[in-house]
């Protein structure tokens, strides 16, 4: 068993282990979107306050767990490839990074687009848009980081120190962003007494978010295969794969 | 071997020497700080109830971003000419060497902000009691700024662009010290007491001065590698 599952720790073999889930992931993905969208455009009530506006929480929400369940993950990858020096593991890194930006980015603006017409403005300094934007932030620096460094085995942990850093820093950064929002009495808006949903509200919301999820999963490994060939561009396995074939 | 103390304060001295004998490096950034703080009432207006309602906040990012721009030098000269190889290869803990060069940055990138800090809130009418909230505010942020911006630097040693990529990766680490050591002149102002934001504070440095030399170290010894 365990030799089993060590094996996929090497690029030989992962490589074409992801190439054979991409596929699932991918039909997953479509199929949790199609019923969440279904769920949320057709099946979900009207909302009483907030009319039709509202059926943007579908991807929002789901886009603010990803870009935070992301960013653990990739620490966690990141933390596992600098202290066992696995290669596999800090590429894993290095593929979920601009996924989770780009759901950070999303979360923001659909929330934004959401605000508008429901608080009367684009942008509230609340603890949780800040600290959302702050997350974007902290993705933008790990991938910097990543691309100024040309020797990816340095790329990998300077990367991974840094998305460490950032997580230690992620719940400080919450909670003060927090208490200056309570001390200021900045916006009058809350967002946390959020009215009870309809049971068919979260079930779309849940399945959107598992869209993403496994929509993730796919983009990452798609990802996670473009770095391996790269980085093992001149190893005997990559050059007998039928792809790479002239 | 000489003992833990004797070490930290031979790199301290060692870098203090190094920074005395370049000026012009150290002072750049305290007229940085000076120029950034005497730009906003330019631009906003010198309206004295306004100014002073800005004041914490200005002179906290103007500090910010002096801190900053310090950064660079902290280990960039030594990693040049390979001293720094050197330390890493001596019997002393590595991570005893940086703490002591982070000390020693912020003797020479902070400490000059806290003292010069007063004579900007001035300009900016803050009362007597505001000035020292700002002043043991600055004190106890200043070194987290250091001691932050450290794992910054060690991370972009030698790398491509590195002057703005530390920006980028150190100033939403800065926010948490922002927060609180703005906050502290204000809540002050306000009439609610600095005492829980200056706590805050200290226990952030608190923290910061255990995990930050360590992240710092393990940064440098993969730019070493």
């Amino acid at each position: 068993m365990s030799v089993i599952t060590w094996k996929y720790a090497s690029p030989q073999y992962f490589y074409p282990l992801a190439g054979k889930m991409i596929p699932w992931f991918s039909v997953l993905a479509l199929l949790f979107g199609a019923a969440g969208l279904w769920l949320g455009f057709f099946v979900a009530p009207t909302d009483a306050q907030q009319g039709e506006g509202y059926r943007i929480i579908f991807i929002h929400v789901g886009a603010s767990w990803m870009s935070m369940f992301i960013y653990l993950t990739m620490a966690f990858w990141a933390g596992i490839g600098l202290s066992f020096n696995t290669r596999m593991s800090s590429m894993m890194a290095t593929a979920l990074a601009p996924t989770g930006a780009m759901f950070a980015f999303l979360s923001l603006w659909t929330g934004a687009l959401w605000g508008k017409p429901m608080w009367g403005t684009w942008w509230v300094w609340d603890a949780r848009l800040t600290s959302e934007l702050i997350l974007l932030f902290l993705y933008l620096g790990f991938i910097a980081l990543q691309a100024a460094i040309d020797e990816p085995r340095r790329a990998d942990k300077a990367g991974a120190i840094l998305a460490l850093v950032g997580v230690v820093n992620v719940p400080i950064i919450y909670f003060s962003v927090k208490w200056w929002n309570t001390l200021h009495q900045g916006a009058s808006v809350s967002l946390t007494q959020a009215p009870s949903m309809a049971k068919t509200m979260l079930l779309g919301m849940l399945m959107m978010a598992l869209c993403l999820w496994m929509y993730t999963l796919a983009v990452a490994l798609m990802r996670v295969r473009v770095i391996m060939l790269e980085r093992e561009r001149h190893s005997e396995w990559v050059a007998q794969l039928p792809e790479v074939q002239p | 071997m000489m003992n833990a103390f004797g070490v930290l304060s031979a790199v301290v001295r060692r870098d203090l020497l190094v920074a005395l004998r370049r000026k012009s490096e150290v002072l750049t950034s305290l007229f940085f700080f000076v120029i950034v703080a005497s730009l906003f009432p330019l631009g906003i207006g010198s309206e004295m109830d306004l100014l002073r309602k800005i004041a914490p906040g200005v002179l906290w990012v103007a500090a910010l971003l002096a801190a900053m721009l310090s950064l660079n030098r902290l280990f960039a000269n030594d990693y040049a000419d390979g001293t720094l190889e050197q330390m890493a290869l001596s019997p002393v803990p590595l991570g005893l060497l940086v703490t002591g060069k982070i000390l020693a940055h912020w003797f020479v990138a902070g400490l000059p902000l806290v003292l010069i800090a007063p004579m900007l809130g001035l300009q900016y009418d803050l009362s007597p009691r505001a000035l020292m909230v700002l002043v043991i505010s600055l004190l106890l942020g200043t070194p987290l700024l250091s001691l932050i911006g450290a794992i910054g630097a060690a991370l972009t040693l030698g790398v491509r662009g590195g002057g703005v990529l530390v920006s980028l990766l150190t100033l939403p680490l800065y926010i948490p010290a922002l927060i609180f050591g703005a906050g502290a002149v204000e809540a002050d102002i306000s009439g609610l007491g600095a005492a829980g934001h200056l706590s805050l504070l200290a226990a952030l440095l608190t923290l910061a001065v255990f995990f930050a030399p360590w992240a710092t170290t393990a940064a440098l010894k993969i730019a070493l590698e």
